[in-house]
């Protein structure tokens, strides 16, 4: 005896759909519009970035990268990076270990207050250093005197920063470390490991990839960071101008092409930051906690 | 040992810079707060900043949803590129995406061309400073949204079905009460971030005063004359109020969690 199994309705053939989904045409306007309006406001600026950079050729393109200020600015934003990124990861790897692994009053807060930064304009960040250190301030007299230079020179970019990419690491490794709990640490203590040895042999190798994210996020922003920069800078050619600030002076001397081609660097470094984001995401996604971006 | 290391870092870095605008700024006075705040120009600058964000957010929230929505649940090809793709905001820096937005922009970019003959203006106008905050807030709607979306179960909307819904119906009334949340958090996000935003919108703003000067840009300004008192008091304005919107996100996700049972 053969069962009839129940065919959907074919009324209209072809035009079925499961009662969980849209229709074809619904799913095709949507799809439509996420594509336009992605590459409209995403892709296209990304693609004007290499395409007003050659615009001139190849030529010019170079031409821009032997100019003295912009290996300069080169080289400052490598240095800034170099100290600011490493400063924030012992940071994040210290506090996430705090505030995952003990238990103390005020947690909360403490970890909302690691957040604050990303809720500062970025030229606020700036700001709070200038009053900190400027000629009106408490400090600025006696740091006068003692010879130390601290806004618009080197050490004052670095601290703006830091403080700009101060969270990075820590958000990305406070809920991982959580999730992980505290009984691989309390395996190997037990075992005879000292602290030490449970953090190096223990602890990093299962925090590895999530603490690689952190950092390539908080470089790509130590790297591109404009605005906090820009205010404790001074703007001194070949001196205190990063990347960001180079192609603005570049941009505001009509010098179009040598700013896209600076800019075309700092837009490969997101491209290559984008790449190596997705990637870790494919592959370690489970160690990195479903935290879900930022 | 970790927490001590953990709390001085945080002190010197973040706490107490912070803590001296806010002292700076409370010597300044009601009086003097107010007298900066209700200047023409830091109002209008004020103003601009939050209308063109508020108007960008919202701009967002529609888009963000959308493609959150197409990413979660269809599949086409370049899906994963896509899905990499709405992270650039966050990757590209903030004034190689402000130069590359007013070169597409002006009278003879790429989409300026075409919307110049129609009499739009968008750089150096308030629809370009709309247009830098679309494009760096959308990431924090669609990157708040999705994990919500992935979650939804889909008994839910077979449930719905059965009783007779249609797919209209099931969206409007049964899943998008559920992701209330997580689109009013990735607005305010939005929101809070399009306020600071300085890089990618001074390019495109042309910064006239009283028509496209951004808040931000006007503590620039100050600092520059050396009116530190100025820029102070724009800057203990703007904190104060992002320091609400950060309250106001913790309060939708107390909301969200003793409703809905998760947090964005």
């Amino acid at each position: 005896m053969r069962h009839e199994l129940p065919q959907p309705p074919q009324a209209a053939a072809g035009s079925w759909h499961p009662a969980t989904t849209e229709s074809r045409t619904a799913r095709f306007i949507l799809v439509s519009v996420a594509l336009v309006f992605l590459g409209l406001f995403l892709l296209l600026p990304l693609i004007s970035v290499f395409f007003e950079a050659f615009r001139k050729g190849p030529a010019a393109y170079f031409a821009a990268f032997a100019d003295h200020d912009a290996l300069a600015a080169i080289r400052l934003t490598l240095l800034v990076a170099a100290i600011a990124v490493p400063l924030n990861l012992v940071f994040g790897v210290v506090a996430a270990w705090t505030i995952a692994k003990f238990e103390f009053k005020g947690k909360a807060f403490l970890t909302t207050l690691i957040d604050l930064p990303f809720s500062v304009s970025p030229v606020i960040s700036g700001l709070v250093y200038v009053l900190l250190f400027s000629t009106h301030s408490a400090l600025g007299p006696w740091l006068k005197s003692q010879g130390i230079e601290i806004l618009f020179a080197v050490p004052g970019i670095v601290l703006a920063t830091v403080f700009v990419t101060f969270p990075f690491v820590a958000r990305e490794l406070i809920p991982l470390m959580q999730e992980q709990g505290t009984t691989d640490e309390e395996a190997a203590l037990s075992l005879g490991a000292n602290g030490w040895q449970t953090f190096w042999h223990v602890t990093l190798p299962n925090i590895k990839w999530g603490l690689l994210y952190g950092v390539l996020l908080c470089n790509a922003r130590a790297m591109g960071e404009f605005g906090a920069v820009s205010v404790v800078s001074g703007h001194i050619r070949g001196l205190t101008n990063t990347m960001p600030l180079q192609v603005e002076i570049l941009y505001n001397e009509f010098n179009t092409v040598a700013a896209f081609a600076v800019a075309s660097l700092l837009a490969l470094l997101a491209l290559v930051t984008l790449v190596l984001k997705t990637l870790l995401e494919l592959k370690y996604g489970a160690e990195l906690a479903a935290n879900g971006g930022h | 040992m970790t927490l001590g290391f953990t709390l001085a870092y945080l002190t010197l870095i973040v706490l107490i810079p912070l803590a001296g605008l806010v002292w700076r700024s409370a010597s300044l006075g009601w009086g003097g707060m107010w007298h900066v705040a209700t200047d023409a120009r830091t109002l209008n600058a004020l103003k601009i900043s939050f209308g063109t964000s508020l108007v960008a957010a919202l701009i967002n929230v529609v888009f963000g949803v959308i493609v959150a929505w197409v990413l979660v649940r269809y599949r086409f090809p370049g899906r994963r590129i896509i899905d990499a793709i709405v992270d650039l905001p966050f990757a590209l820096p903030t004034a190689v995406a402000g130069i590359a937005l007013t070169a597409l922009y002006s009278k003879n970019g790429w989409i300026g061309r075409w919307l110049d003959p129609l009499g739009i203006k968008v750089a150096f106008t308030p629809i370009g400073i709309t247009i830098a905050l679309i494009f760096i807030g959308l990431p924090f709607v669609v990157r708040t949204v999705q994990p919500v979306m992935e979650e939804i179960r889909k008994e839910v909307e077979e449930a719905a079905a059965t009783l007779g819904a249609t797919r209209f119906q099931t969206i409007s009334r049964v899943l998008l009460p559920g992701l209330t949340p997580a689109i009013l958090t990735g607005f305010a996000l939005a929101f809070a971030r399009a306020v600071g935003e300085y890089g990618s919108v001074i390019f495109i703003a042309g910064n006239l005063p009283y028509i496209s000067e951004i808040a931000p840009l006007l503590i620039v300004i100050r600092l520059e004359e050396f009116d530190y008192t100025g820029a102070t008091a724009i800057a203990a304005i703007m904190l104060l109020i992002s320091f609400t919107m950060l309250f106001v996100i913790n309060l939708i996700q107390a909301w969200s969690r003793r409703r809905y049972g998760y947090a964005t």
